[in-house]
């Protein structure tokens, strides 16, 4: 014991194990994992490129097994966003004399030997998804966000049990509850309007947002808005300065998710509107329908489609890949 | 600058009794420390005077204002959270003027508090940038800076030097005490560190379960502490209590051994105590050890701590209950189960009725 004093420490250290190395291993496994997931992309976008190929074939090219070259053509867009007639006679003849003057669809539309009498009902469908689309997305979004908020911040008697009836809107399947609403719908006056169908999604789309929302406003430090209201500022100032800002990731989040869900809605859609609210995907299927099946035309319509919510995506994408790394307050 | 009231302001979360109760007048420029374990309610305590808590009961001033039931944000306070919570989003620079910005002050009155509160704090070179790229001293003098830029009050901090590292909290321990100098705020703050409340508190309340213990100066609780609680607490190691006999003006103790009284404690001892036990109380450096006196223990362990020994003596081997830590000049050498003798210094012995564990008080005239 007392010799310790005396001698000091008997051996000094005199060497560590170094960490900082990356080891061949790591590195290897991290190009396997680049590999893998470059072969999930592909995968994942053969659809995508299948489509968009087939958007540009004619009429002919489509039902022929599939080529490495074809000629492109605009055929499947001008049958998606036009309506026409067949010309017949004489009046082919004077149009097809007269086609230096058309247009590129109306060109197009009488190598068929037909002419445009007016665009297609599919511009109004895409009008009516995007209205319905964003108008459904922002109360979704908004009214999530105030009920999250009230969630994760203020003691709420039977918080819990509230959440769960909050998510039990979503535990039918739409074509279930799609009858009742209907019959509701035409009582009220809503059947196939812009206000019923916002009405509707956004009610099924609360149960995720709130959720969704409420998860990323736990993860913000209630002293922040603490500091803000003994700063000077109210409960909704607070909010609205501090909380907010901070929960942009988790908004953008969210709208993308409301936003693909209400986009891609087949059920609800289908029954709840006929001609004036239709939205999009009903009207690319029943394309299915009339007077055989116009491939071209549809996968036209469908990346029609998709370029909306990819211009979303896009535009909120700094936010949604910062995704999961705030929320420490510490750092 | 305001004097704070409590008036049997308590807390309940439910059945649960987060704070029983309490009356507390905090003078106006006052450094006034809330200490206790964790759980005791001192951080409750607090949260009811910002207004970020409400008060289950009891009413609250600051200056003469009954503030009970206002907003935070009209209290005229600055809080200090443990973990500063700065905002994220904004740089230094906006965060000190955040609080200037709730008042519509004018640009030239921002740019003026702003640089008062820079120079003060010495952090010219931080304005820039954001919160998350500083370290936890500079965040703490940040929030400092974002509390002290409003003129306050009141200032209200909740274990501001918590999370900082232990030699880096003497730094700021000594900024915070000279800020408070500088700025003559009444201010409350929390800390479980009883070290930390002996240097910087003009007062300490001492606060366990929900109760206010005992209310004094660091000298007061240090060396009168009012109970068994206080006694333990406060010091490190706390207090040593011996549970004894009270018999013909001694105390008798574990071991055979036997105190006595000094004349002065006689009358409070025969007239205080419900029956003949009695708790002996006093604090390590009370205890001198030089071979004579005449307690007689066994070294059970004995600590340098650089400045002096820690020596653990038992009065009776293998006894837990009479184990006492004394302090010993860092020269003397005692081998483990040495046999020795100390005594006490008559000022500093206490004495403690074991039933309601509340210390005896020295009778008038003795």
């Amino acid at each position: 014991m007392s010799s310790f004093i005396e001698t000091g420490p008997r051996d000094p250290v005199t060497e560590g194990i170094r960490v900082d190395k990356v080891q061949p291993r790591a590195k290897l496994a991290k190009k396997i994992r680049t590999i893998i997931v470059i072969i999930v992309a592909i995968i994942l976008l053969v659809p995508v490129f299948v489509m968009t190929v087939t958007a540009f074939k004619s009429r002919t090219d489509v039902v022929l097994p599939p080529k490495l070259f074809f000629e492109p053509t605009l055929e499947g867009f001008v049958f998606l966003l036009t309506d026409r007639s067949q010309l017949s006679g004489d009046a082919l003849e004077e149009a097809k004399a007269n086609a230096d003057n058309l247009g590129i669809f109306e060109r197009v539309a009488l190598q068929n030997g037909q002419q445009i009498t007016g665009p297609s009902d599919f511009i109004k469908r895409l009008t009516n998804s995007i209205i319905i689309g964003l108008g459904a997305t922002i109360a979704s979004v908004t009214l999530g966000l105030f009920a999250a908020y009230a969630f994760s911040r203020f003691e709420i008697p039977g918080a819990d049990d509230l959440l769960f009836f909050i998510l039990s809107g979503r535990m039918l399947p739409a074509v279930v509850v799609a009858i009742p609403i209907f019959l509701m719908y035409r009582q009220v006056g809503l059947h196939d309007t812009h206000l019923g169908m916002i009405l509707v999604y956004t009610v099924f789309n609360l149960s995720l947002t709130v959720w969704l929302l409420k998860g990323f406003i736990d993860e913000i430090p209630r002293e922040y808005e603490e500091a803000a209201m003994v700063d000077g500022y109210s409960r909704f100032q607070a909010f609205y300065k501090i909380v907010l800002p901070q929960t942009a990731t988790g908004i953008a989040a969210t709208t993308v998710f409301s936003l693909i869900f209400v986009w891609n809605e087949y059920a609800f859609a289908l029954m709840l509107t006929s001609q004036n609210a239709r939205t999009a995907p009903p009207a690319i299927a029943t394309m299915l329908g009339r007077g055989g099946i116009e491939w071209s035309a549809i996968a036209a319509g469908t990346l029609a489609f998709l370029v909306p919510v990819l211009i979303v995506i896009f535009a909120l994408r700094k936010h949604l890949l910062r995704g999961v790394t705030f929320g420490a307050i510490r750092q | 600058m305001a004097q704070i009231q409590l008036k049997q302001v308590e807390k309940r979360f439910g059945e649960f009794q987060a704070v029983k109760p309490v009356d507390l007048t905090i003078n106006d420029g006052e450094f006034v420390v809330l200490l206790g374990p964790s759980g005791c309610g001192k951080t409750t305590t607090l949260r009811m005077i910002s207004g970020l808590e409400a008060v289950s009961g009891g009413k609250i001033f600051i200056g003469d204002r009954d503030v009970t039931w206002r907003n935070p944000a009209d209290r005229d306070i600055a809080f200090v959270f443990q973990l500063y919570a700065l905002y994220p989003h904004m740089t230094v620079q906006k965060n000190i003027t955040f609080p200037l910005e709730a008042e519509k002050a004018s640009k030239e009155v921002i740019q003026q508090r702003l640089k008062h509160v820079v120079d003060l704090l010495q952090i010219k070179h931080l304005l820039a940038q954001k919160p998350g790229a500083l370290s936890g001293g500079d965040k703490q003098r940040v929030a400092l800076g974002r509390a002290l830029v409003r003129k306050p009050s009141v200032f209200l901090m909740d274990e501001p030097l918590g999370a900082l590292d232990a030699d880096f909290r003497e730094t700021m321990r000594a900024d915070i005490k000279k800020l408070h100098i500088a700025e003559e705020a009444t201010t409350v703050y929390v800390t479980h560190d009883q070290i930390e409340a002996m240097a910087m508190g003009d007062r300490i309340v001492v606060m366990s379960d929900a109760v206010v213990q005992q209310v004094g100066t660091p000298h007061e609780v240090y060396y009168n502490p009012s109970n068994l609680f206080v006694a333990r607490f406060i010091g490190s190691p706390g207090m040593n209590l011996l549970e004894g006999r009270y018999e013909d003006g001694r105390v008798h103790l574990p071991g055979g051994n036997e105190y006595v009284v000094p004349d002065r404690w006689q009358n409070a001892l025969k007239s205080q105590l419900p029956g003949d036990q009695v708790i002996l109380g006093f604090r390590p450096e009370a205890a001198y050890a030089r071979g004579k006196g005449d307690l007689r223990a066994e070294v059970y362990a004995s600590d340098l701590h650089g400045a002096f020994n820690m020596m653990h003596v038992a009065l009776e081997p293998e006894n837990v209950e009479a184990m006492v830590h004394i302090r010993d000049e860092r020269g003397h050498r005692h081998a483990i189960a040495d046999d020795i003798r100390f005594e006490l210094e008559p000022e500093m012995v206490r004495f403690f009725d074991p039933q309601s564990e509340q210390a005896l008080v020295l009778e008038e005239g003795s």
